[in-house]
This record gives C-alpha cells, structure tokens and sequence, in this order.
C-alpha cells in the first residue's frame, strides 16, 4: 500500500490529471469556465424541460434540486466509466513503451471525471440556495455516498478497461447497458411512480439507485424513497453494499491479472 | 562473483507471442467459436536467454533487425512478462527505453518537460528545480511556451534527451538514440555516454552502430534469431556482427539478379577486345568473393576476349564508392606489368592484389581495355562489378592506410639525473 501512493506515483498521478484537464478545453476561448457554464447551462434546459412543462414529480419538495442531483451523479457514473474504458487502449504508446503502473492510467481518468463532478455539485450548491432547500444534518453522510459511488464506477472501470484490451467491442455494449441503466434507475422520474413493489425492491438492488436516492435524502429532501424504507431496514438493504465491495474487488483482480500483457495485447 | 555485483541477472528467458490466425477481437466471434480449438502461431521471439550484466558495466545488446533484442529490453524494463525464465534486478531501472515517449504534441513545451519528468519518477518540486538546467540543455528556451506539434522532429527529440539524461536510476536502458539527431546532437550523445562511462553507471544499450559500441560498451551481446549467439568484449561482439552481415552481403551480391538491377551499366568502344569477366577474390584461396573484412586484400581479375590482333594493349580499371568519387585507378604500366601482342580469340587473365586501405561501403569496379597510347578504346564497361567493405573501426574516414607510430619522450633537464 505504501508504494502504491508512493511519492513518484502521486506526482505522476497528478500530472496526468493535470494534462487531461489542460486538454479538455483546449483552445476554447472561455477554457476552465466551460466546466462550471457547461452543466449550468444543461441543468436549466432539463429545469424548463421537466419542470415547467413535464410538471412530473409534482408532490416532491424541491423537485427540480431533487432532478439535477440524479442527473449529476448518474453522468458522473457515465463519464468515469467510459472514459476509463478507453484509457488503457487509447494510451497505448505509453503502455507499450514504458513501465508505469497501470492503474494510475485508470485512476487518472477517474480522478478527470470526479473533479467534474465536484464542479457538478458546485452549481447543484447554487441551485439549492436558489431554490431555499433547508440543508438538514444528513447532508453529513453525503461524502460517504460519494465514495460508494466512486468505489463502485472504480471496481466498473477497472474490469472494462481490461476487457476493452481484449475484446473491442466492450465499449459499444457498454453504451448500451448505460442507456438501459439510466432509464432502469429512478433518474428522471421519482421512484413512487413504481407501484409494483418487488419492481421496486429489484431496483434498489442496483447501487445507483441505492445511492442516487441516498444522495437525494441526505441533501434535498426526506421525502426520497431509500433502500431502508423499501425493505422496512432488513438485511436486504445492505446487498447493494455487498455488491459494490464484489465489484471493486474482482475489478481489482481482474486488472491485475490482465494488466501483465497490456503491452503485447494493445 | 557474489550477487551483489550484478545488476541484472538474466536466466533461461523465453518469450514468445502468440499470434491468432483469424483475429479474434470481438465477443461475438468468441461466442460464436467458442467451443472451436483456435489455430495460434507460437511467434518465438527469444529463446533461452541467459545473461548477467555486472554493475557499472556498459552492456551493448547487438543484433539485426527483428532478432529480438528490443523484445529483450522490453523484457528488462519490465513491460513485457516473460514466458518462462526469471528476471532478477538489483537497483532501480529507468522506466523507458525510447525518447520522448508520453509527449504530447497539443501541449507546450514546458508542459510536456514536466510531464515527461513525472513519468521518469519526479514530483513536481523536483522537476521546477531542475527545470531551468533542462531547458538550457536543449537551448529551446524560446520555443518553451510554443505547443510540441510546432517544434521540428530534430527539437522533440533535443527536448526528450534533456529531460531523460536527468534519470537518476541505478540501470540505464537505451534503445538506439543515436539514430536521430543531427551530427552535434551525436556529440552530445557521446558525451553523456562518456560521462555514465565514467561515472560508472550501469547502463544497456541496444544499437546498430558498431562504433558507439566498440567506443562505450565493456561488454555485449549478440543475439540472432532469438538467441545469444555470444556474449564477449564489446570488440568481439562486433567483429561477430560485422562478420555476420558481410556474409549476408556477400549472399546477396551472388545473386545475379541483384548484379543487374543495381547496376547501371554503361559500355562504350571499337569491340575489337571484350571485357568478358571482373570479378573479385579472396587472395589466398583464389576464389570469388564480394565482400572484404578490412584486414583482407582486395583480389580483382579481369578476363578479355580478344577479337581482333592488338600489339600491346592497355589494361586497368578504377574503384569508385557510391558517391561516384573514384578512390582508386591504376593500369598495367603503373604497376610495371608489361602486354604482348595478342591475336584473335585469346584470352587475357589479368589480376591484381589491391591493399584494402579503403572505408567500409559499397564500391564499384569499371574497367577497360584500350591501345597502348590510350588513344583508342577497345571496349569500357562502367559498374562492372560491386564488392563491399566492412568491419572498420573508425569507420567514418575515407581511407585506411596501413600505418604505425611511436611515441618517444625528450625529458626535461630538470628530471635528468
């Protein structure tokens, strides 16, 4: 553990985060703006959208804070795992020509996309405060979600990126799974809608749901549905957990096993 | 020898690819076949490999193209896993093996030193400390706030050495620099190989360039075909290489076809005598042969058909390198050889030993034969012939005259006793 964030690979890690993001608004004239205007802008194209036409999700208090906190972690989920999908292949001059470790290559587009979520979560702050949402104490839990989250797009990440050295068409089954999952996910409508009951609960398994509604409770409103109430707290409502620590862990392993012949493989 | 002195220790390595007949790359093949056996060519790169490379030694890795040995540095710095055999290294190892691997072009120059600096194993507090001797070093300094796609390929790569001279790791390995660059970017080169030479640093160096390694290397190995063929002197080494490719020349310069396509033949004269043969041979045996170590003689005979009564014909021929420059021309007279008169259908041998003081290349023989007074020519065919000369040491001046010196020594008066 304690050569893996050595101090050689923490520097390399953050150049490489560095230089992803130097590229990302590269020649632009606005630059870093765009990635605080970009999802403003977005966000109040969807608040038009659903809000004010769609008028879907009425009874929920601060609806449209409720909307984008869903949006932005499901997209945070999207970003890492695609880009992460593709970072192994898509920097396979330097895995064929010199010996880093890779999973920084990994953990470098991961960190790329969680920066944007942070600058996400930023306007989401504006929002609120537009919007007069009474942040309550479970808002305290937030970052524990956060790093659910992280650990389970991370454990995702990391078993495609090896798959995708072998097998080219991970990435266009993956686009796919991510567009059933979006709509699989209370995302855009709230998750009440679902009358059926086991519906419901098969959903919670997903830990996008699990922790989308989480995220929701803790720092919109009490009023979003999560696991605990679906199954009255019973041991059911920890299989999401167990699911993102099996993720990451044969992720992991995976990674590891493959990563040997990323060289000849590429 | 204890183990302490070897850096990298080499046992029994093999390493081969695996090579699919019909690319399988997507998951529906795979399903579709999944049940089928799949037909692999087992590509073996390297087989066998043993090798030690002591510390502070300067290792030189020799080989023709595709014998393996950049597979083999692949192997050593670790991106590669062998598939049998064990790699064992005692300190740490630069992480790459080329140049300006990891720049990226959409970044400045700067950007890119840094970068490349985090991918050689510094933080960025050490590269800002650094940064200042890089830059002056690759005397950029004004293209340093200019994108890389904008520098010429001669700066990228005066820009890459730079920064990679600056890796502080126990193991060196090079992979074939001195390709690039133009002749003071060499110099430079050489001088930092003389200085890790100096500095005892144990470095490999993968290269074609049989006088950096005769220069630099204490040791090295010559693999061919996946195997070590020798491990020796770095002069031995050499020679064995050199050796090597002069009989592949010499393969390809009997080779008819070859004669023909290369040559560009031009014949000129009366016909009243024809050149019907050049060649050259080896001087103690006699026989043919195209290719010359630079401690062999040169033998080169000339037949003629006479075709008409000639009292005293003139014979020579000249050298010329593949610059067209003529290196040498000589004829019967110079060498004091004097001709008789010769009548329709004789035959006339003429051969002559040349001492080999010329470079390594190709060279080419145009001959003639003419009257005596040189006024008439009877028959002249230019590129005649081609032989090749290798295995100089120095082998970047144009002749190579056999000499010898001595050094004597006029003491002072002070010394005197």
């Amino acid at each position: 553990m304690k050569q893996i964030f050595s101090k050689q690979n923490r520097a390399l890690l953050s150049e490489l985060v560095r230089t992803d993001f130097k590229l990302r608004y590269q020649g632009s004239v606005l630059g870093y703006t765009w990635s605080l205007l970009r999802p403003l802008l977005l966000f109040l194209i969807l608040y038009i959208v659903f809000v004010k036409f769609l008028k879907i999700g009425g009874d929920i208090p601060h609806f449209p804070v409720y909307l984008l906190l869903g949006i932005v972690i499901w997209n945070f989920f999207l970003e890492m795992t695609v880009q992460s999908l593709g970072s192994i292949v898509g920097r396979g001059d330097l895995i064929r020509k010199i010996r880093i470790p890779r999973w920084i290559i990994v953990l470098s587009s991961s960190i790329s996309a969680l920066i944007n979520l942070l600058l996400n979560l930023v306007v989401i702050g504006v929002f609120m405060v537009v919007n007069d949402v009474d942040v309550s104490r479970t808002i305290l839990f937030f970052p524990l979600t956060l790093i659910q989250i992280y650990v389970f797009a991370l454990g995702v990440s990391l078993f495609l990126a090896a798959l995708f050295v072998k097998y080219r068409d991970v990435n266009y089954i993956w686009e796919v799974v991510l567009q059933a999952g979006f709509y699989a996910t209370p995302i855009l409508y709230p998750i009440s809608l679902i009358t059926n009951e086991n519906v419901q609960k098969l959903l919670f398994m997903n830990p996008m749901t699990q922790t989308i509604q989480d995220a929701r409770y803790e720092v919109v409103t009490h009023q979003a549905v999560t696991i605990h109430q679906v199954f009255d707290g019973g041991w059911y409502s920890f299989i999401p957990f167990i699911f993102t620590l099996g993720v990451i862990f044969i992720g992991t392993i995976y990674f590891r096993k493959e990563s040997k012949y990323f060289a000849e493989n590429i | 020898m204890s183990d302490q002195e070897i850096a990298i220790k080499v046992s029994n390595v093999s390493k081969s690819f695996q090579l699919p007949h019909e690319k399988r790359s997507s998951i529906k093949d795979t399903v579709i076949n999944i049940f089928k056996h799949r037909e692999f060519e087992t590509q073996c790169v390297l087989e066998d490999i043993s090798l030690d490379v002591k510390k502070g030694e300067f290792f030189g890795i020799i080989g023709r193209n595709g014998s393996g040995k950049s597979t083999l540095l692949k192997l050593l710095a670790r991106i590669y896993t062998p598939n049998s055999g064990e790699i064992t290294v005692n300190g740490s190892l630069t992480p790459f093996i080329e140049l300006g691997v990891g720049f990226n072009p959409e970044l400045t120059g700067r950007e890119n030193i840094f970068l490349n600096g985090a991918l050689l194993g510094f933080t960025r507090q050490e590269m800002l400390g650094m940064y200042d001797d890089i830059v002056d070093f690759s005397e950029l300094r004004r293209f340093m706030d200019q994108k890389l796609k904008n520098y010429s390929s001669g700066m990228q790569v005066r820009l890459a050495f730079s920064i990679a001279i600056r890796a502080r790791s126990d193991i060196l390995l090079i992979d074939e620099v001195l390709a690039v660059g133009d002749l003071d970017f060499q110099k430079k080169c050489y001088n930092y190989f003389y200085n890790l030479k100096r500095k005892n640093r144990t470095v490999i160096l993968v290269t074609h360039d049989m006088s950096a390694v005769r220069r630099f290397c204490s040791k090295g190995a010559l693999i061919d075909k996946g195997k070590i063929k020798k491990i020796g002197s770095a002069n031995e080494i050499a020679e064995m290489y050199e050796n090597i490719n002069l009989r592949l020349a010499e393969k390809r310069l009997q080779q008819p076809q070859e004669k023909k396509d290369k040559l560009k033949q031009k014949r000129q004269g009366t016909g009243e005598a024809e050149i019907s043969l050049v060649e050259t041979f080896n001087v103690d045996s006699k026989k043919s042969q195209n290719t010359f170590m630079q401690d062999e003689k040169i033998g080169v005979r000339i037949s003629f058909k006479v075709n008409k009564t000639i009292p005293r014909p003139s014979l020579g021929f000249i050298f010329q390198d593949q610059q067209d420059i003529t290196v040498f021309a000589t004829n019967n007279w110079i060498t004091d050889t004097q001709t008789q008169p010769v009548n329709k259908s004789d035959e006339i041998i003429y051969e002559t030993i040349v001492d080999n003081v010329f470079t390594d290349g190709e060279f080419t023989i145009t001959c003639a034969i003419e009257n005596e007074e040189f006024t008439l020519i009877y028959d002249r065919i230019e590129y005649m012939h081609k032989f090749m000369i290798g295995g100089h040491k120095l082998a970047h001046a144009t002749t190579h005259p056999h000499h010898s010196s001595t050094v004597t020594y006029k003491k002072s008066n002070k010394t005197k006793t």
